[in-house]
Order: structure tokens, then sequence, then C-alpha cells
């Protein structure tokens, strides 16, 4: 097939790289090896730009498009990923879309498109040390729920989201989702424009005062009425973790396990398989549960903020369960390691890989074993996810770090005082 | 594309919420080509394991074989892209799904593959699944050009669609051939985004 646009599409292979090689011969599956090589092939047949493996620039695809300058303001981009809601932290309008509409983008450069409805998300106030824009999200589906976004794009707005830097407002982007929002973003503001300045995709000399024109404008009018408001209190967010199964399961590390005796009929049934399955018996303190593997890494949280942030609680302490530090992109990594975190994690006894999207969803075989409780910075914690019968708990950089350190899961503020 | 006009099939319930795609297909077996990606359908909610059927699990009951319609919970088949939830479940014989509602991607792929989505208020919704439960094998009528359910109870629900969809769907219309028949304005819209938006 031609490619309408090949310069508009770019690519990077991510779900089936290994971790702990860079070499394509080393994939043990016949079937995922050959996905690999297709996407070279593919791409030097159609002419998009390809960011391989073995290239520094490769990396999962959500990391790799901001970090490159290719995700901008105003732009529509779409993604074979229900995660490319990630790139609306720059003010575009992304969304997942499945293989069919991939090849009609591919042929034609369009999609067939109802508006959405919008629905505006609000944190005001100041966020307390140690909280990070992956507790303002799981707040925010723990507060609409999973369908709470259903038909709807998100715009995260207040003096909270505009505080974030553009990696949190990225991780705050990726699990809109989660939240039933096929898309969210965030206004375009100093702080993206600063970002994108000098990226190698982003518009240079003339061209670049003339998108920065265009970019001022994109935000929503002051004023703009919304389909649906919601409104949270910074001030109130805490270290937030899921005990359930649906990322809309989310309560403060200070909280206790739920009890279905305790909850509405309609929910009772659903509470108690999740229960069931990640073998948590209700009224627990969630800090009293103990974790058996820690996973830092996915598009959610593999950026270097995110590794900063777990590195602050790692440097000078021990892991005591086995522990993963996987960089979203080799950018990332590199980064990392000028910074000296890599020592850091290492010395701690964490593993640092190469990067990938891992054991978010495992497909490339890095998954847990049956009954594992893992702690993961990654964006689901769907029954299977991790491995069949793996119990995953969603939470933040720094959350997972303190897990490792601690083999439980371990309120961060504690070891950040 | 196959059209999509009536269907008269049985249907059976999945009662829980929040379906997400890994359930309706876990991604260990979405690397592998389609005829093996069969296997994967709804895997580890059927089969325990080591390979058993699970017992009391609606999808292993005997007496809603040939299904053709899920109804489902709310937010059926959240999650991941991955098109394959649909076209494990075509190749499994479904060709339409009834919910309050659905994850919008998944929505969206439905009519990628000839399959009908219909979204019916949550109490209806929930009433044809107990009925379901109680006459396994019960069917359902669906009438897309009337835009009409026919439960088991023989009462019907109108739903809405896209007027647009509807028609892709009811004349099996292949979406590429129909946008490149646009040609003229998409090349229009390229030229004046050159002009105005030059950097892209």
């Amino acid at each position: 097939m031609k490619l309408r646009r090949p310069d508009r599409g770019f690519a990077t292979p991510d779900h089936y790289v290994l971790t702990n090689s860079r070499l394509i011969k080393d994939i043990p599956d016949p079937d995922h090896r050959r996905l690999v090589e297709q996407i070279r092939e593919n791409a030097a047949e159609t002419g998009v730009t390809l960011f391989d493996l073995g290239d520094e620039r490769q990396g999962i695809v959500h990391v790799v498009g901001p970090e490159q300058g290719v995700t901008q303001p105003g732009l529509t981009l779409v993604c074979g990923d229900s995660h490319t809601s990630t790139h609306g932290a720059l003010g575009a309008l992304a969304f997942g879309i499945g293989s069919s509409e991939v090849t009609h983008v591919m042929a034609t450069q369009c999609l067939w498109q109802r508006k959405p409805k919008a629905m505006r998300v609000s944190v005001e106030g100041t966020l307390a040390p140690g909280i990070s824009a992956k507790d303002v999200i799981l707040a925010i589906i723990a507060k609409i729920g999973a369908a709470g976004a259903v038909g709807h794009v998100i715009e995260y707005s207040g003096s909270a989201i505009r505080s974030l830097s553009i990696e949190g407002r990225l991780t705050v982007c990726n699990m809109s989702i989660e939240a039933g929002g096929r898309a969210g973003m965030v206004a375009p503001d100093d702080k993206t424009i600063a970002y994108l300045e000098g990226r190698p995709f982003a518009p240079k000399k003339a061209e670049w005062d003339k998108a920065v024109a265009f970019w001022r404008g994109v935000p929503s009018d002051e004023g703009a009425t919304f389909d649906r408001d919601v409104s949270l209190q910074a001030s109130e967010i805490v270290p937030m973790l899921t005990w359930g199964t649906s990322p809309e399961d989310a309560l403060p590390i200070t909280g206790r396990v739920p009890s279905p005796a305790a909850a509405d009929a309609a929910k009772r049934d659903g509470i108690k398989r999740a229960l069931d399955y990640m073998d948590l018996v209700p009224g627990t303190p969630l800090d009293q549960v103990a974790v058996d593997r820690v996973f830092i890494g996915s598009c959610t949280n593999s950026r270097i903020e995110d590794l900063r942030q777990a590195a602050e609680v790692a440097k000078g302490r021990k892991t005591v369960i086995p522990a993963w530090v996987v960089a979203g992109s080799g950018l990332v990594k590199k980064q990392a390691e000028a910074e000296g975190l890599d020592r850091i994690f290492r010395e701690a006894g964490f593993d640092w890989r190469e990067p990938g999207c891992s054991m978010c969803v495992g497909m490339n075989g890095d998954t847990g074993l049956p009954g594992q409780r893992i702690a993961s910075t990654s964006n689901r914690n769907f029954i299977g996810r991790q491995g069949r019968g793996v119990r995953t708990h969603l939470l933040s950089p720094a959350m997972a770090a303190a897990a490792a350190v601690t083999g439980r899961f371990t309120d961060v503020r504690r070891l950040l005082a | 594309m196959e059209p999509f006009i009536h269907l008269t099939a049985i249907a059976i319930p999945i009662d829980q919420a929040n379906i997400d795609t890994d359930q309706i297909i876990p991604a260990r077996f979405l690397g592998k080509p389609r005829p093996q990606q069969a296997a994967g359908f709804f895997h580890d909610t059927r089969l325990d394991p080591s390979g058993r059927p699970r017992e009391g699990v609606t999808l292993n009951n005997p007496a809603y074989a040939g299904a053709k319609i899920i109804v489902a919970g709310d937010n059926f088949a959240c999650g991941s892209s991955r098109e394959n939830a649909v076209t494990v479940m075509v190749d499994h014989g479904f060709r339409a799904f009834i919910a309050p509602s659905f994850g919008d991607i998944f929505f969206g792929n439905c009519f990628q593959n000839g399959v009908l989505p219909i979204r019916l208020p949550a109490d209806r919704v929930a009433r044809i699944r107990a009925i379901l439960h109680e006459l396994p094998g019960a069917e359902i009528s669906i009438d897309l050009a009337a835009q009409s359910v026919l439960g088991p109870d023989g009462l019907s629900d109108r739903f809405e669609i896209d007027p647009f969809r509807k028609d892709c769907l009811l004349r099996g219309v292949d979406e590429i051939n129909l946008t490149l028949g646009y040609e003229k304005d998409i090349a229009a819209f390229e030229a004046r985004q050159r002009r105005e938006l030059s950097w892209l």
C-alpha cells in the first residue's frame, strides 16, 4: 500500500523488544521476532521515519513522540495504541485507534469522526511534597470511575495541572483512557513551548515563530463551556495505589482494603471478585500488604523525572525484593546515566534494563509468576495483565521505590521526611 | 465487508462491568497469526490454569452454543486498542454487542469489522441479561434499518446509531475506498494546511 504522507509517519518497536538485549536474534518467540523485523522492512518500504532497535532514540512510542518534538500543540495525532492519549499533554488531540483505522490513516491521512463531548477536570491548589502526577490521575480515576469519561475528551486544567512539568502532564494524560476518555489534553503554555524548542522534529527559525504564534491560539477560550465539569483539591491528594482489578479501584496508602459487605449491592459482587483475584482480606491496612516484585517503567512513568523521583527514594537504601527499572527510551536511559541515577539504582539492587514496554503488558515475555504481587508504575491492573495470575497494584515511581526497599506498600512520605 | 442488516440469534449474558480487552484476548495471544488467536477468546476466564473449562462460567455453558450476540455490563471492552478484541469475537461467530456503554476504541473498531455495538439503558440491559440467565439459549432479534432490538421477553427497544455508521454497516462499505472518493477535498485541505501551517 502506498502511504499518502510517509513524512508524517513515525515508528519504533516497543511492545515486543527485549529489555535485556538489543539484538533481534535474541527474541525467543519467532512470531515476535518477525514483528520486530517487519517494522524495519515496512519502514524502509513505506518511507516512514523509524527509531529502530539499536538507535538511542528508540523507546516506548509515547515517550519518543514528545521527546523528538514530533508531538506538537494543535496536531491530530493517532497511533494503534490506547495510551496515545499521552501526547495530549502538549496540547495535541491524540487518541488510540485500531489497526483498520491505522491503515485508513496511512492510505488517506483522514479518519471518520464525530466531535466527542468535552469534559473539564480541574485540579486547583498545591500538591503536597511527595505527591506526583500519578497520584493526581489515580485520584481523578477513583473519583469519576473507569467509565467516567466514556465518549468524552478530557481537558485537565487548574493551578495544580499548570504547575506540573511536561513529564507530569504526560503521566496525567496517559491514563485518560483508564477513566474511559479516549483523549486527554492540557492547554499549551510557556512550559510547553520551552519543552519543544530545539527538539529534532520541532520547527526551526522563522517556522518556529510562526508555529509558536499558532500554538498560543490553541488553548480553550476564557469562559468556554464543557459538557461535564469535575474538580479536585490538590491539597487533599495523598499517595495512591490500586487494590483491585480496575484502575478505578484506587485508594490512599493510608486506607484499608475495602469490604464488599460495606459496598452497595451493585458493586458488592465486583469487589468480592477483585479481592479474590488479588488475594486481599477486607479491612487490612494497605501499608501492611507485602509485595513480591517491583516494576518502574511504562509509557505512564518511565521519563527522566519519574526516574529521578524513584532514585531519590532508592538512594542509600537496599531493595529487599526483585525490582526493575526500565527507562522509556534510549535517550532517557542515557540522560539518567549522565545524572548517575543508574548507579543509585544498581547500588540499591535494582535491575537497570533496556527501553521498551516490558512488564506493563508483558508481550515481550517480561511477566510475573502466577500469584505474585507486583507494585507497578504502569497503567492497568487488569486480571492477567502482567502475566496469568499476577496481581498488579498501580502506584507512582516514588511509591514503587518505597515498596522495593521495604517489601510492602509504604507511604513514601515517611521515607522522604 | 459483509453488510449487517438483520440478526436473529442466541444471546449470551456477561454480567460484570468494565470487562477489559485483556480479558477478551490476553496479550500473549496478540503476536500470533489470526487463526491461532482464536484460542485466546476469553481464555483465562473460560479455562483454569491446567486448561480445563471452569465451572459456573456462562461462556462455558453449552446452552448458549451458537450465540452471535453478547449482552454485557457497563464499559464493555474497555482498555487497549487491540482490534483483536473484535476479531477474536467475530471469529467465534459474534456479530453484535449490547451494553449500557462501551470502551470508545472498541466501539469504533466494531464498525471496521461489520459488527454492531448497541447502547441501551443500563436497567434494560440488566433485565435482558437476567432473562438470558433464566432462559439459556433465548434469542434476540436486531433490525438495523429500524434501529430496534427485540428482546427475549418480546419487548422491543429502539437504539441510537450514528447515521454514517449505520449506512456503512447496511451497505458493507469499504471505508478506505469511500474516503478516497473525497480525494479533491483532501487535496484542497492539504494545500491550505501547507500555506497556513507550513512547518508541518
